[in-house]
């Protein structure tokens, strides 16, 4: 089954599961023009003039790993990867090629912030072999652009989706934010609205977040105001009719897609297949293995060009603590996971059956599934407590 | 002044006995003034000198307050020139201890009455010096701390002696800090107290006003001879337990203990029988000799009633047994201490306690948790019913989930009080609105002196132990205090308000409280309540309900948002922590019914001072 295949839905569990099987990899590109006050990500500002070392530190990385089949899909995330300049992400993508190969149809995904997306480069990102484009958008409400940090405004988003609609991008994602203090109901509904208007291939809704050691943490630890987890959840409600009337389907807490366009890379990564990972804090999972690659750019550089692998951390996934990453990530997905000894722990406790006659997941044809997906987390604390220690 | 030394078997005659107590408020300087009285008869050198020898337990330093009773035996020579033993009998400050206070008093001929010369005669000052009165004990008043730039001897001298009907020149004037007066003191008590006048040719009395388990030697009592004298090896009978025993070891405390041969008429000591089981010896039991002994004991004293009732609870519930092992372990030094286990079906296995008061409580539960470290809920304080039932039956009823169904109850009556409030005139209005919303009835308003009045009121015992005395010393500024005694059992219209939540009751939230007030107690549980609970996944109902009948509602709304907004690759070990920490947190969660409620809920809930 191909995910391109037009007739097949985004949530059918058929693709969440084949997803296991597939290959791909992520590449994490960390420098932005400005740190946004709400991320916690592996990110730098101001070192651009790193750009050159750490596109062959990437590349030296590639080389390092082991052989694998040809890849279904890679994902180049940050970061802003689009300020990294098409010539670096080509000699990213060809080293990807080079070291495992790409598989034909193979999905190619860049994001991009829509104040660097030009026709040039969206040519020469075509060239190179991207098949996806993922905008930072976040918002068709310059105010609320202006709130999170963010250095474009709704025209620069509208803009930059139909150069790439123009140019050819076989798939088009826009990421929104919502929840951000101050905002209303109806500018929300607006910003979705608008999203729909432009015809994208795939949504992704995300509440704001505050992450702990953000500056934006730190102002409503100070008394700015914080995320309103109600009126996020009635944004969420919100989003979800207005995009499936529009004929995207959630197949994540977060993504909406239409047929034939949602991301494998992430796909592979909520049925828990293997993906490799590249760039400082990137993380993989490989032969059972998941590992953790160095957060600081500096700290990076240093054991790639001293040819050590540049790892933090690794850990073996297996037995018990296998079937609970199972469900962690695969209950995510509105095509839920299928049976197994974690699940029929779950259904066994008094936790899990309660979940279950309140409405929140469902147990059909064999599949668990979380119906309220912004319960997802209270779902998961049960899969936790319900299933035996790992150790 | 020199130290005499006592040969042990010389007994010394009653006329050169003198047996004094010290009845002063909190803070009024009792213990300091204890201190000097050491120093000046060299009963312990300034090289040992601790401040404050007498309050040996922590909590008591602490807090500045005497719990137990301590006991020394100072040895002065007069001026007259003959030698004198002085018994110092420490009594507790605090009302709840009024028990202690009157076994210390018995063994005494007479008491200082010792009043700060800033703050004047509180009420709980004035109890103990009208127990003393009572008791046909001789009076020396005196004040403290004449030494400080606010003392106004003059004004406290005239209320003091208007209290025990004397002179304002009789009141003796003292610096415990500094020691002016402290040698006046020791002349007045030689020739004010009278000496003892037991029989020395009777069979042995002495009484036991004071016991401490100690874990090496057993039972230690602490012993006042009234008639005969009793010899160490002796055979001794306790008379209300009729247990028998070997006087191990008799001697006086100096403040240690100093072994002696015999103890005389008069003597106050310590005696050791190898007792290990606390409850064979009763304080206020009379200790005679096993042959030929006392056939009548002397005046006893009524077992100490318990007035105030919690329910102690282990926040975990693993800690049950170590929580019985602390109880059991107080309850040898606190005999006042009652318990019994108590099952809640919110806080699981743990006890109902009864105390002499609210502060008895507070220390209790401060020694569990400091001493034994546990970690306890307590339910709000409660006092006992006294329920009669249709069929004729009476009930005490120390629990509200003890009272029986309303249909089957004839009659309720409530525990009343006799409260004595001692304040500046100027609030007497504030704490007359304060008695009567606690449905209190004055009985009398007098002047102290010409700036302060005592009020007497009759109040419920369950309005008192509900933070009467916060409101009282917020309402006042610190200024008045109180002091209270028992006064009988009078009906009244009294239910039973349960808090629901999700529809169950949950025991530790119910109450007995007046029909008039149900309505606010029941909106004020429900609306603390809803702040204290966290939202879950569906709607969670608290009432506040009196049998089948809703008085007040809030509802916690469903939790509607518990997700991470991303997970990739990155997130997958991450969240699995997080996940982790909160299913700890979720461990500290007890379940009613099915709603998560947080320990701190229930002991935010039931804290009486909002």
């Amino acid at each position: 089954m191909s995910i391109s295949d037009l007739t097949v839905r985004p949530d059918s569990p058929q693709l969440a599961d084949s997803a296991a099987d597939a290959a791909t990899a992520y590449v994490h590109v960390p420098f932005c023009a400005r740190v946004c006050p709400y991320c916690d990500f592996a990110v730098v500002a101001g070192r651009d003039d790193l750009m050159d070392r750490y596109a062959d530190a990437v590349v030296t990385e590639i080389g390092m790993a082991p052989p694998w089949r040809r890849l279904d899909a890679l994902y180049v995330g940050g970061g802003t990867p689009s300020r990294f300049g098409s010539g670096r992400l080509a000699r990213v993508v060809d080293a990807v090629r080079g070291r495992f190969g790409l598989a034909d149809g193979a999905e190619v995904t860049l994001e991009a912030n829509p104040e660097d997306w030009t026709p040039q480069l969206a040519t020469a990102l075509l060239a190179a072999g991207f098949t996806r484009v993922s905008f930072g958008a976040q918002s068709f409400s310059d105010a609320v652009l202006l709130s999170l940090g963010r250095r474009h405004l709704a025209p620069d988003v509208v803009a930059a989706v139909a150069v790439a609609r123009r140019e050819g991008f076989p798939s088009i994602n826009v990421d929104l934010i919502f929840g951000t203090p101050g905002e209303t109901i109806d500018s929300w509904r607006a910003t979705v609205e608008a999203a729909v208007e432009l015809d994208v291939d795939h949504v992704s809704c995300y509440a704001l977040t505050v992450e702990k050691g953000t500056p934006l943490s730190r102002a409503v630890a100070q008394g700015a105001p914080a995320p309103d987890p109600d009126l996020q959840a009635d944004q969420y409600e919100l989003a979800a009719e207005l995009l499936a009337a529009a004929g995207y389907v959630r197949y994540e807490v977060s993504n909406w897609a239409r047929p034939g366009h949602p991301c494998l890379y992430n796909l592979v990564v909520w049925a828990q297949g293997e993906y490799e990972a590249f760039g400082n804090g990137a993380h993989g999972f490989r032969r059972g293995r998941r590992f953790r690659n160095v957060r600081r750019v500096d700290a990076y550089l240093q054991k790639v060009e001293t040819g050590e692998l540049p790892r933090a951390g690794e850990e073996v996934v297996s037995g018990w603590g296998a079937e609970l990453d199972r469900l962690f990530v695969g209950l995510r997905r509105a095509a839920g996971v299928a049976d197994g000894p974690g699940v029929e722990a779950f259904l066994g406790s008094e936790d899990g059956r309660r979940l279950l006659d309140l409405g929140i997941v469902e147990h059909i044809g064999g599949r668990l599934r979380v119906v309220r997906p912004l319960l997802t987390d209270a779902v998961e604390r049960v899969v936790l407590s319900s299933t035996p220690e790992t150790r | 002044m020199r130290r005499l030394v006592v040969p042990p078997e010389s007994v010394t005659p009653q006329a050169r006995i003198r047996n004094f107590s010290i009845i002063a408020h909190i803070d009024h300087g009792k213990s300091t003034l204890a201190d000097r009285l050491l120093e000046r008869t060299g009963a312990i050198s300034e090289r040992e000198m601790r401040d404050q020898v007498l309050d040996s337990m922590d909590l008591e330093r602490e807090r500045g307050i005497t719990i137990k009773a301590q006991t020394v035996r100072l040895d002065y020579r007069a001026a007259d020139g003959q030698d004198y033993v002085l018994n110092l009998i420490d009594t507790p400050g605090h009302v709840d201890f009024s028990y202690e206070v009157s076994r210390s008093l018995a063994a005494c001929e007479g008491a200082l009455l010792l009043v700060d010369a800033a703050q004047g005669v509180q009420a709980q000052t004035l109890a103990n010096a009208y127990l003393a009165v009572e008791g046909g004990l001789e009076i020396i008043p005196a004040l403290n701390k004449i030494d400080l730039p606010a003392a106004d001897p003059d004004r406290v001298a005239e209320e003091v002696a208007g209290v025990i009907g004397g002179e304002p020149e009789e009141v003796l004037l003292l610096s415990a800090k500094t020691g002016e007066g402290v040698d006046e003191l020791l002349e007045r008590i030689v020739s004010d107290v009278p000496p003892p006048s037991g029989n020395p040719d009777a069979p042995l009395r002495a009484l036991v006003f004071d016991s401490y388990y100690d874990s090496y030697r057993g039972v230690v009592c602490y012993i006042r001879v009234v008639d005969g004298s009793l010899a160490a090896g002796e055979r001794v009978r306790f008379m209300a337990t009729s247990e028998e025993r070997d006087a191990d070891e008799i001697g006086f405390l100096t403040p240690k203990a100093v072994p002696a041969a015999s103890l005389g008429p008069g003597e106050v000591g310590y005696l050791i029988t190898g007792e290990k089981e606390i409850d064979k010896i009763k304080v206020g039991d009379t200790v005679t000799t096993a042959r030929h002994g006392a056939t009548e004991p002397l005046p006893g004293y009524a077992e100490p009633k318990p007035m105030v009732f919690s329910g102690i609870f282990p926040t975990e519930g693993d800690d049950f047994e170590d929580l019985r092992e602390a109880l059991e372990k107080l309850s040898l030094n606190d005999a006042s201490l009652v318990w019994e286990p108590e099952t809640s079906k919110a806080l699981g296995f743990g006890f109902r306690c009864g105390f002499l008061g609210l502060l008895h409580m507070e220390i209790v539960r401060e020694r569990l948790e400091r001493e034994y470290g546990l970690d306890l809920v307590a339910t709000a304080p409660s006092v006992a019913y006294r329920v009669t039932t249709t069929d004729g039956q009476v009930l005490e009823v120390r629990s509200p989930h003890d009272l029986p169904d309303p249909a089957k109850i004839a009659e309720i009556a409530e525990p009343y009080v006799r409260a004595m409030i001692l304040a500046p005139a100027e609030y007497v209005g504030t704490i007359m609105d304060l008695a009567q919303s606690r449905r209190g009835e004055m009985a009398s308003m007098n002047y102290v002196g010409t700036e302060r009045v005592e009020l007497d009121y009759q109040l419920p015992l369950a309005e008192v132990v509900f933070d009467f005395f916060d409101q009282l010393k917020s309402r006042t500024r610190g200024y008045a205090s109180l002091d209270y005694e028992p006064s009988g059992y009078r009906p009244a219209d009294l239910v039973k308000v349960d808090v629901l939540l999700n529809g169950q009751p949950v025991d530790a939230f119910s109450s007995i409280v007046h029909r008039e007030k149900a309505h606010d107690y029941g909106r004020r549980m429900v609306e603390r309540l809803r702040e204290l609970i966290p939202r879950q996944l569906f709607d969670v109902p608290i009432q506040a309900a009196i049998g089948g009948r809703i008085i007040a509602r809030e509802t916690v709304k469903a939790r509607r948002k518990d997700v991470l907004a991303k997970c990739y690759g990155g997130d997958v070990t991450r969240k699995k922590k997080l996940l982790e920490r909160q299913k700890e947190g979720k461990r500290r969660m007890k379940m009613v019914g099915s709603v998560e409620v947080p320990q701190e809920a229930f002991v935010e809930a039931l804290r009486v001072d909002q």
